[in-house]
């Protein structure tokens, strides 16, 4: 039988995490207060994934998961992805 | 061997009902984007109307109730009861002020007549009709996810509460742990989409 024992996170490791993503908050907040155009967007949604890479990885311990719900969960992420990249196909060429 | 409970069968039943719920709010992300790229001006104004302070206290808040959810199983994991319910009464806390502010957040534009259909938004600028909009639907969705989670949470504290979630057996929790971290995901695109563009 297949070993269900699953990893343990320590709280050190979780703290850290904690800090990474409170950090990020802050730096998210600050960059919003300058005006860089259409860079502010491509910002803030870059920390936005970085943080939800964070909490996806530790905090709902994706890292630590066997094959089945890694590669569901990617294959979540590619139907998003083409949800939101045909959108975009139609929104973009339409005019 | 016998009738162990399959931790790991139990973990993937939740994680392809949240598949489910990122392809909800995944679809509202997509409609935002679009009316974004048709009404940028409109919502870039309409996002300097929304108060940043407690977007950001609104952000802190969930993730440090997203920490102390995964800490609280680390501490069933290991045995100590007593910081387990500790963990989690924390993490419910910080889900009811999350409420209280966007009461406050919600009321405050209320009374500045910004509610769906006011005249003071279908007499406007059509681009600020669709942020609001926007914003109440996917923000009013969200709340009623934070919600669900703290009732899930609340169950688990119980249970914890009862021995019946033990460092053996406690699938429940880590599932209740899963959905919170779902509201917290959310949020996390929520609050640079409406506070802080621009």
């Amino acid at each position: 039988m297949e070993s269900t024992e699953q990893h343990l996170m320590s709280y050190k490791t979780l703290g850290l995490v904690l800090a990474a993503l409170l950090l990020l908050t802050g730096v998210t907040v600050g960059v919003s207060y300058f005006d860089m155009g259409i860079f502010n967007v491509v910002l803030a949604l870059g920390i936005a994934s970085t943080k939800v890479s964070l909490v996806l990885l530790f905090f709902m311990h994706l890292k630590y998961e066997g094959r089945a719900i890694r590669f569901s969960f990617i294959g979540t992420i590619c139907f998003l992805a083409i949800m939101i990249g045909f959108t975009f196909f139609d929104v973009a060429f339409r005019h | 061997m016998t009738n162990q409970p399959d931790q790991t069968g139990v973990r993937i039943s939740m994680w392809l009902f949240l598949y489910t719920e990122i392809i909800l709010f995944g679809g509202l992300f997509v409609l935002y984007a679009v009316y974004f790229y048709d009404f940028s001006a409109d919502f870039v104004q309409g996002g300097k109307e929304l108060d940043r302070v407690i977007g950001t206290l609104n952000t802190v808040l969930l993730l440090v109730s997203s920490f102390t959810v995964a800490a609280s199983i680390t501490a069933i994991r290991r045995q100590t009861k007593r910081l387990c319910l500790l963990l989690l009464a924390s993490s419910f806390l910080c889900g009811l002020i999350f409420l209280i502010n966007k009461y406050f957040e919600w009321g405050h534009k209320f009374a500045h007549d910004i509610y769906p259909n006011s005249p003071a938004l279908t007499s406007g600028p059509h681009g600020r009709n669709i942020f609001f909009g926007l914003y109440y639907v996917i923000t009013g969705l969200h709340g009623l996810h934070v919600i669900i989670g703290m009732t899930l949470l609340g169950v688990s504290f119980v249970l914890v509460y009862q021995n019946k979630i033990t460092a053996q057996r406690f699938a429940l929790l880590e599932n209740s742990g899963l959905y919170w971290h779902l509201v917290d995901l959310i949020w996390i695109f929520v609050f640079p989409l409406f506070y802080l563009i621009l």
